[in-house]
């Protein structure tokens, strides 16, 4: 805190200018009542991950039969504190709305200490109650989702332990703790995606989704790294009140290492290869992980660290670009490929590329960003779950082409499937369209490139989505032999229309505009944009070009026999569309072609260079002592004429030296 | 002196072209004994030359050698001819390479 209050003088002499005197300052107040509880809320999802990874092999199967009811009643709790936390958070004036918890001295080596700190702002808030609220519903869903794994036990301390690091991202008050969260995350990413290992494809989707997140990484730990160097502290508090000293180069490369960061954990471009191989998860974990939270960590990351990116014009450029192109990227895929959990991967990548573009706007876009996260957070994990709940129906086949008219064997799964449905495309009232329709409108206020790109991103949303919708619900029948679907379970449609009721009803956020207040202490008071077309006249424009997707995705696939094989004379663009846009392809051959003849080369050197060197000197040794040795033969006159000549050799050397 | 010194080299030389040379066991060891002989007439003459006793007392020390090394070098080429019936050094050459 000293570090805080002696930077505070030095702060107020920048206000000169009038953007940096907007950006607030991270000053957390002491952790007192029910604050003090704040570690708790990550401690609880991490006993229950010990609890069933290490408890559950010592008790020998005994675990089986209560293990996953114990993982769900923990988040559960976690649940319940961050709404008792909230509500004592809204009784508080708006400076005091930032809490800190210093917990202990987690390492310190000469000046560089780092605490195990929690921060609780309105922006962690609203985090921890998407986290843990729409992670116990999947929780709840997974009882019955995994109801005949027989490693169900494994798979929720997989998901409490994905859970904790969760929380301790959002949580955290500091870099290196966030960093231990991201990583946290990553494992456990690691480890889900790769839970039914015994396929080879999910094997290998956790490996490359691991790899790529390691490139990302490596940003983050730059951008911390050089954050040190600069600040001397790594907490948000230390760095938030600093940051006016730094010259702009540097936070420009560290608003660059950080988004490098954010596009690894993302899925953004260019590092968004892994998300749609993620998908060999399990489909709770492609839910909570893969929509609704923990790839919303780039997200968070850039919004929390606005303190540097509002500092770093530029780097805020290259956050708006790697934005759009990602969501018309992953619109594009959405659109073409055939297996249900992929469309929405890519609608995933989409989607939050929307909220890396709203972050990257700047003040004004920041509550937006966090507000589309949340109102995304519900209506993809809704739409995921319920793309479970088909699969579920559908003996686990993912393919649209051998759904259809399942509306009527599946009506809750539909009913709550067409919520997130409308939501997303943005149809007047649901929380999609109040939050998309922000991020439009905040976007053509700042570059009319940018905000048409927004715009048309929009209308292919309605395309691929009704595409699923149609293919999925609608159209005829196109099962495959011996398939009755049949309606799920009531612990699985449970948290499915609890999820589609949030859908509906998220856009209450913004009514009276109470997200932006709420999240004035973190993000700033924008100052007043004039929009270059009436607000209402955008909203307009934004339903329209959505109905255009909508109604050409009827046209395209409503009127038409869906074939039950993707045909193959397809054009170009379909092509392209359906291998990911060559992300892949793009991948191989500027990383891993090089990098294998990279290794090959050195491959080579290695066994002929260097071993041969190495080999080549032993052999050459081995041969001149394989002659040296005939020397010793043996007899005994022999090694008498040698020691003559060796005692002759003496006195002549003597002689020369003495008579020289 | 420098006669006894010629004498001595004289002496010495056919010692050592005796060891090169020859093969029965007992002749080498006379050749030996022949060389640290005339080393003994050397260093008598050069005590005599420097007019102390150093020379001697080393020639002394290279008898009592020499006794010594002449009971074990006559035991062994006793042991090597009861074994083999010969008393060739080229034939004791199995330790090599």
């Amino acid at each position: 805190m000293t570090v805080l209050y002696a930077a505070l003088p030095s702060l107020t002499n920048l206000a000169g200018s009038e953007e940096v005197a907007k950006i607030p300052v991270v000053a957390p107040g002491a952790a007192d009542g029910i604050f003090a509880l704040m570690w708790l809320v990550i401690a609880l999802p991490l006993l229950g991950a010990v609890i069933l990874l290490v408890g559950g092999p010592l008790m020998k199967g005994r675990m089986e039969s209560w293990g996953h009811l114990l993982a769900t009643a923990l988040p559960v709790g976690s649940f319940g504190i961050s709404v008792a936390m909230l509500v004592s958070l809204l009784d508080r004036s708006e400076e005091e709305r930032q809490v800190g918890q210093h917990l202990f001295t987690w390492f310190q080596t000469g000046s560089f200490e780092v605490g195990l700190d929690l921060l609780y702002d309105p922006l962690a808030a609203l985090f921890l109650l998407l986290i843990t609220g729409v992670g116990s519903l999947i929780h709840v869903y997974s009882i019955g989702y995994m109801e005949h794994d027989p490693r169900r036990r494994r798979f929720f301390g997989y998901l409490n332990l994905f859970v904790a690091a969760m929380l301790t991202l959002i949580l955290a008050g500091n870099y290196v703790v966030m960093f231990l969260g991201w990583e946290g995350v990553g494992l456990a990413s690691y480890l889900l995606i790769g839970f039914w290992q015994h396929k080879h494809s999910a094997a290998a989707a956790s490996k490359k989704a691991f790899v790529i997140n390691r490139v990302g990484d490596i940003g983050l730990a730059l951008a911390i790294a050089l954050l040190f160097v600069t600040f001397g502290t790594s907490s948000f508090a230390g760095i938030s009140a600093a940051s006016g000293e730094a010259t702009e180069s540097t936070l420009t490369v560290v608003g660059l290492l950080l988004l490098l960061g954010a596009c690894g954990k993302s899925a953004q471009v260019p590092l968004q290869a892994w998300l749609l191989d993620a998908m060999e998860g399990p489909t709770p974990v492609s839910a909570l992980i893969h929509a609704a939270t923990m790839v919303t960590a780039g997200v968070y990351l850039v919004v929390r660290s606005n303190f540097i990116f509002e500092r770093a014009p530029h780097a805020q450029t290259v956050v708006v670009i790697v934005a759009v192109v990602t969501l018309l990227w992953g619109a594009v895929i959405g659109c073409a490929r055939d297996d249900i959990k992929k469309v929405l991967a890519g609608s995933t990548m989409s989607q939050i590329g929307y909220m890396m573009l709203a972050a990257g706007l700047g003040v004004a876009g920041y509550p937006f960003a966090i507000f589309h996260l949340l109102t995304h957070g519900f209506f993809k994990a809704n739409m995921f779950l319920g793309a479970g709940s088909v699969m579920h129906a559908m003996d686990d086949d993912v393919n649209m082409r051998h759904y259809g008219a399942l509306s009527k064997a599946t009506p809750i799964t539909f009913a709550t499937f067409a919520m997130g449905y409308l939501a997303i495309i943005g149809f007047p009232g649901f929380s999609g369209f109040w939050s998309k329709d922000k991020i439009i409108e905040t976007a053509l206020a700042e570059n009319w490139i940018v905000g048409l790109c927004a715009l048309i991103g929009a209308g292919v949303t309605g395309f691929y989505m009704t595409r699923l919708m149609l293919m999925t619900f609608f159209t005829k029948k196109r099962w495959a032999q011996g398939v009755h679907p049949h309606e799920s379970p009531a612990v699985m449609t449970g948290p499915l229309i609890a999820l589609a009721a949030l859908s509906v009803l998220g856009g209450v956020l913004l009514l009276g505009d109470w997200i932006v207040e709420f999240l004035a202490p973190v993000t700033g008071v924008a100052s007043e944009h004039e929009p270059p077309l009436p607000a209402i006249v955008i909203t307009l424009l934004a339903v329209g070009v959505v109905a255009i997707g909508v109604a050409a995705a009827w046209f395209l696939v409503g009127r038409h026999e869906v074939p039950r094989e993707a045909p193959q004379d397809v054009s170009f663009a379909v092509r392209a569309a359906r291998a990911d846009l060559y992300g892949d392809a793009i991948n191989d051959s500027l990383v891993v072609g090089p990098g294998k003849s990279l290794v090959g080369g050195l491959t080579t050197m290695d066994e002929h260079g260097v071993d041969g060197g190495v080999e080549g000197g032993a052999s050459f040794m081995a041969g001149l002592s394989g002659r040296l040795r005939r020397v010793q033969n043996g007899f005994v006159r022999s090694y008498a004429l040698s020691v003559l000549a060796g005692a002759l050799l003496i006195v002549l050397a003597l002689l020369v030296v003495n008579f020289s | 002196m420098n006669e006894y010194i010629i004498l001595s080299a004289i002496l010495f030389s056919i010692g050592a072209i005796g060891v090169l040379v020859r093969r029965n066991a007992l002749v080498v060891f006379m050749c030996v004994e022949l060389m640290l002989n005339s080393c003994n007439l050397a260093l008598v003459t050069f005590a005599k030359q420097h007019g102390n006793l150093d020379g001697q007392v080393a020639a002394f020390f290279v008898m009592v050698v020499a006794a010594a090394e002449v009971v074990i070098g006559l035991a062994i080429i006793m042991t090597i001819f009861r074994s083999r019936r010969s008393a060739s050094v080229d034939d004791a050459s199995l330790l090599k390479y």
